[in-house]
């Protein structure tokens, strides 16, 4: 939480401007778990893992499990993009399964094991796709990135687990993962850069398919 | 999004009584569709209903050699499983045709079915629309209404419904299983399910307030060949302008169901005799009646070309 609710006093202060900010500083610092907490609305507690750890939070039920994670537990590797699930910017893993997080009520997720980019891998232990990522090239500005990266994670998965796709020729001979099968399966993330070539490439090393 | 409280019981009948206890109650799945729609606030419930815990999470058979899907199994599990891919081809295919992965591991059986028109008009608070507000209008008529409905349509409404999996689940004449508040089950055939517009497009299922969908039930298998050919403005990630799901047999009978062109999946099985014939005499004879708009009478030709192609493919 180090120097978190210094950041949320200031950007409530420009939300509520002028003399309201001292006001409201003094309330935020009283409730330092519950930063968007209003008086008429109910709080919910959850407790959930977020990258192995468990998390507990007291939350107000509109709050999305993408704001959990940022604007809660500052875990700002996951992005929000359009906030409605189209473009992929937000996918976490959930259990294991990709999911847009912002189409997500966090208290939905009692009991639940969050992984996200920064528990995808770290900077002196990177997950073989964010390895992959690098040496393809595989994003321009990077804002779409930890997205993509969790969705490619998980359709190597899902590829493995029999789920077919759109592109599926036969549906009941075993999946595999070709260029088309992994191209179709991450059309759920849009990159406004356009580097899907390049992470197009860095899928197909890590599949093993001949790039 | 507008303040709503929540809670998330673990039977059905505590599910169902706490969705009618609370003023603007509602059941919440995936929600995926719902919360879209609460943070347009063109959806605005005062209390949210959590199915997840309530057990319908599986795909059983049934003694009629048919399968029963829980109500919460996933678009993704659904088009996944070994027996739905061998038996029942028509549904896994067009269930991978709609949104995108993330999105499939969320959406649940019953909320895609009961998942709301993509119309633009009832997604922008500030246009009129029937639907989203009764009284107020209808901006698609005389707007921009090319990705809107041509069959089943009214002079209140001419919305589409969007779902894929809806319109195999009407080729396969599957059957839609409910719960209410007394504990009545009822089993209503999805071609009653969803309703037309009429002068009440608001009212878009026959689903009364509080009943809970438990499951959909499958018939036996058809045997033949299953397939989904859906036309849209992208390859990938993209609502169908029209679909065409169709299970053909070798002796040249079959059955087909549209998609993107009603207020409902739009099958008419007067009119599959002349699947023989010709893919015109057929599509004129499900097509009769249409009330297209200058920017939707596209959709006309486009059915029938596509499925002109199926059966090309099928027949060759
Ligand atoms: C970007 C985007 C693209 C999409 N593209 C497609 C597409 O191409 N094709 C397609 O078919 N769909 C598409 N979808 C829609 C998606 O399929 C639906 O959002 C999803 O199926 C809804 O399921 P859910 O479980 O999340 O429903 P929810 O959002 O949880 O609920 C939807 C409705 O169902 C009600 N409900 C849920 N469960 C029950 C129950 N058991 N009993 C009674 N009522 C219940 C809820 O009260 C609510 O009114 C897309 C969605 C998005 C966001
Ligand atoms: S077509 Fe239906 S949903 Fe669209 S604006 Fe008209 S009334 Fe609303
Ligand atoms: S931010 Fe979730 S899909 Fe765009
Ligand atoms: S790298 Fe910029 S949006 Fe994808």
């Amino acid at each position: 939480m180090n120097g978190s609710g210094k950041w949320r006093v200031s950007r409530r202060g420009v939300l509520a401007g002028g003399s309201a900010s001292a006001a409201m500083a003094t309330m935020l610092d009283a409730q330092p778990s519950h930063p968007r907490r209003q008086a008429d609305i109910p709080v919910y507690d959850v407790s959930f893992t977020v990258n192995g750890e468990p998390r507990t939070l007291s939350l107000d039920p509109r709050t999305t499990l993408l704001d959990t994670l940022r604007e809660h537990l500052q875990l700002t590797g996951t992005k929000k993009g359009c906030d409605h699930g189209q473009c992929g910017a937000c996918t976490v893993l959930v259990d294991g399964f990709r999911i847009n997080s912002c189409l997500s009520l966090a208290v939905m997720h009692e009991g639940d094991r969050v992984t996200t980019i920064e528990g995808v891998g770290s900077p002196d232990h990177l997950h073989a796709m964010q390895r992959a990522f690098v040496q393809h090239d595989g994003f321009q500005c990077g804002y779409c990135t930890p997205g993509q990266i969790c969705s490619a994670v998980a359709v190597l998965k899902e590829i493995e687990a029999g789920v077919p796709s759109h592109v599926t020729e036969d549906l009941t001979a075993t999946c595999v993962p070709s260029r088309a099968e992994m191209r179709e399966r991450m059309s759920g993330n849009i990159c406004r850069c356009g580097a899907y070539a390049n992470i197009s490439d860095a899928m197909a090393e890590v599949a093993g398919v001949n790039v | 999004m507008k303040p709503f409280t929540y809670e998330r019981p673990r039977t059905a009948a505590d599910a169902v009584a706490a969705v009618l206890r609370k003023p603007g109650g509602r059941f919440i799945a995936g929600g995926t569709n719902l919360l879209d729609l609460m943070k347009l606030q063109v959806e605005t419930p005062g209390h949210l209903v959590d199915v997840q815990d309530l057990g319908f999470n599986k795909i059983e058979p049934t003694p009629d050699g048919g399968l029963r899907i829980g109500a919460l199994v996933t678009n993704t599990v659904l088009a996944a499983d070994p027996r739905i891919k061998r038996d029942y081809g028509v549904l896994s295919r067009a269930i991978v045709a709609g949104a995108s992965g993330q999105l499939r591991n969320k959406a649940t059986t019953a909320g895609n079915l009961l998942q709301r028109t993509r119309c633009p008009y009832f997604y922008d608070t500030n246009q009129p629309c029937n639907k989203r507000q009764p009284g107020s209008g209808c901006g698609a008529i005389g707007g921009a209404s090319r990705g809107l409905g041509l069959m089943g349509v009214s002079t209140s409404c001419i919305a589409t419904h969007p779902s894929d999996m809806a319109v195999a689940m009407r080729l396969l004449d599957a059957k839609v299983e409910t719960i209410d508040d007394v504990g009545t089950v009822r089993s209503i055939p999805i071609a009653d399910f969803h309703q037309l517009p009429g002068t009440t497009p608001h009212i878009e299922t026959i689903l009364r307030p509080g009943e809970l969908i438990t499951g959909v039930e499958l018939p036996r298998p058809l045997g033949g060949r299953h397939v989904y050919h859906k036309v849209r403005d992208r390859a990938s990630y993209a609502f169908a302008l029209v679909s065409v799901a169709a299970v053909l047999q070798r002796d040249g009978s079959g059955r087909v169901a549209v998609g993107g062109v009603a207020p409902k999946p739009w099958r008419v099985e007067a009119a599959e005799p002349l699947l023989r014939r010709s893919s015109e005499s057929f599509a004129n004879s499900l097509l009769s009646g249409a009330a297209p708009t200058e920017d939707n009478h596209f959709k006309l030709a486009l059915v029938e070309r596509t499925l002109a192609g199926i059966l090309h493919e099928v027949r060759a």
